[in-house]
């Protein structure tokens, strides 16, 4: 799993090496590191924030061992779904349930909609829409795209797809 | 600069826009033609619904003007048809440019037949003959040891055709996506730049003469599907119809979706695609704003995605009587080349 991680270190030498041995030590795999240190915080520390891929279950000694070493952990963001899209929809979209268009994803555990933007010209005239969707990876993106492709086909709505 | 001259004499059969382009390019090009390639293009007949001109020794520029214009009816040959001529009058290749008939072919395809067994080389322009009975033509073309070049057919002034066969050679070719109708791209281009609707476009387009009077083959995606046809089985070596293409148009295609997408860093095209696995698509796409495919107003563009060379995008001129005629031009010297 991709975690993005917000700490404050203190501003002395070999800190930062500190801050990031943990994550190696268990395994995980650090993917940036932005170290900020122009800006201090108002107590004078220094603010990091760092991504890396770890497996979950071992966050919490990650998070200990920080703890231990004196590194304050300020936010914790864990990001499951790694892959997104976009597409367009255009059709009867609210009045085909759309509810039953995004639970149709939201559904497969792997996937979400996450973003849902709605043009309403008129009542009785098509609605244009774009989706965003995300998932764990490729290959269940690709999943969840046809998985919305048959939804909505039953449902006479266009999808318009990226090239 | 080639020393000696080779007589090379044609047939053009169809007599629009595209046929008498060729005569246009020809007439204008004939010293360059004959300096650098080392051929003398000879017209020695022309057969359009207007009429029918012969002239084994090479029609006079009055006599062809006098056929566009619908002068000198004197000249006319009543006693023949377009297989006489491709027949009974000796020359070397026949340039089929006739108007595209998906449903049979035809006459192209009765044309492209005769010149064949009657050991002419042809040249075409006409897509429908290709796309109903590609196998058949080849077998035919090659059973007569003669050529059978489309280059106008697919992309226009693209010469995507040869520049995949000569330019790429080595190459595997893995897929060829793109912008092949501009009246589609006008259309979605303006609508987009604009915010009009659809049919709003599409009258303007066919008020300046973009989109045709029937649009429904271009707006269909039904065009494109045909030119898919030709670049999967020139290219891709299938032997695939209109039939086996999934097809989508635009005419769904709302301002609000083309404001949604912008919103999102995109273009919709129509996009052609198609693969070696198999793809063969006609539909509305999402274009990423940076994509060498956004390309707007009439033209045309293919992206080539090749083992060895990467991807490479070709963008040119898709339709017009010059740019046609420029590639069936290339097409009549890459024959004695």
């Amino acid at each position: 799993m991709k975690i993005s991680m917000d700490i404050e270190l203190q501003d002395i030498p070999g800190q930062l090496v500190l801050a990031l041995e943990p994550v190696s030590d268990f395994g995980g795999n650090i993917l940036s590191v932005l170290h900020q240190r122009d800006k201090k915080t108002p107590s004078g520390r220094i603010p990091v924030q760092f991504v890396f891929e770890l497996e979950e279950k071992r966050l919490d000694r990650v998070v200990e061992r920080l703890k231990e070493r004196g590194v304050k952990v300020v936010r914790i963001g864990k990001e499951r779904l790694k892959e997104s899209m976009v597409v367009l929809l255009i059709g009867h979209i609210m009045h085909s349930d759309v509810r039953d268009t995004i639970d149709s994803i939201d559904s497969t555990g792997f996937a979400e909609v996450v973003g849902l933007s709605v043009s309403m010209p008129g009542v009785a005239k098509k609605s244009s829409a774009s989706v965003t969707l995300s998932a764990i990876g490729k290959k269940e993106l690709e999943e969840a795209l046809q998985i919305l492709k048959r939804t909505v086909n039953k449902k006479g709505i266009l999808i318009i797809t990226p090239i | 600069m080639k020393t000696g001259i080779k007589t090379v004499r044609i047939s053009i059969i169809g007599f629009g826009n595209v046929g008498g382009g060729v005569a246009e390019v020809i007439r204008r090009k004939r010293e360059e033609i004959a300096r650098k390639y080392g051929l003398n293009i000879k017209i020695v007949g022309i057969a359009d619904l207007r009429g029918i001109i012969v002239d084994e020794d090479g029609l006079s520029e009055e006599a062809i003007m006098g056929l566009r214009t619908g002068d000198k009816k004197r000249e006319k040959r009543e006693d023949m048809t377009s297989v006489n001529v491709i027949k009974e009058v000796e020359h070397e290749v026949m340039v089929e440019a006739t108007p595209t008939n998906i449903e049979d072919g035809e006459p192209g395809l009765t044309h492209i037949i005769t010149a064949l067994e009657s050991g002419k080389h042809v040249v075409t322009s006409n897509k429908g003959p290709l796309a109903v009975e590609y196998k058949k033509l080849m077998e035919l073309a090659a059973k007569r040891e003669k050529e059978l070049r489309f280059e106008a057919t697919v992309g226009g002034a693209m010469h995507i055709l040869s520049f995949v066969r000569e330019n790429l050679a080595g190459n595997a070719i893995l897929s060829i996506t793109g912008i092949l109708n501009g009246t589609c791209n006008y259309i979605l281009t303006r609508m987009a730049e604009e915010g009009l609707p659809y049919e709003h476009v599409l009258k303007e387009a066919q008020e300046i003469g973009i989109a045709e009077a029937d649009p429904s083959k271009d707006v269909e995606g039904i065009d494109t599907a045909v030119k898919l046809v030709i670049l999967a089985n020139s290219i891709f070596d299938r032997y695939a119809t209109c039939k086996d293409v999934e097809v989508t148009g635009i005419m769904e295609i709302t301002p609000d979706a083309l404001k949604l997408a912008d919103d999102a860093g995109y273009v919709i095209k129509l996009i052609g695609e198609v693969d070696r696995e198999g793809c063969l698509k006609v539909a509305p796409r999402l274009v990423p704003k940076d994509d060498p495919l956004n390309v707007g107003g009439t033209m045309n563009v293919a992206t080539i995605r090749t083992d060895l060379a990467g991807d490479i995008t070709v963008i040119g001129k898709g339709a017009g009587p010059i740019e046609a005629a420029s590639a069936i031009l290339s097409d009549i010297i890459s024959i004695y080349r």
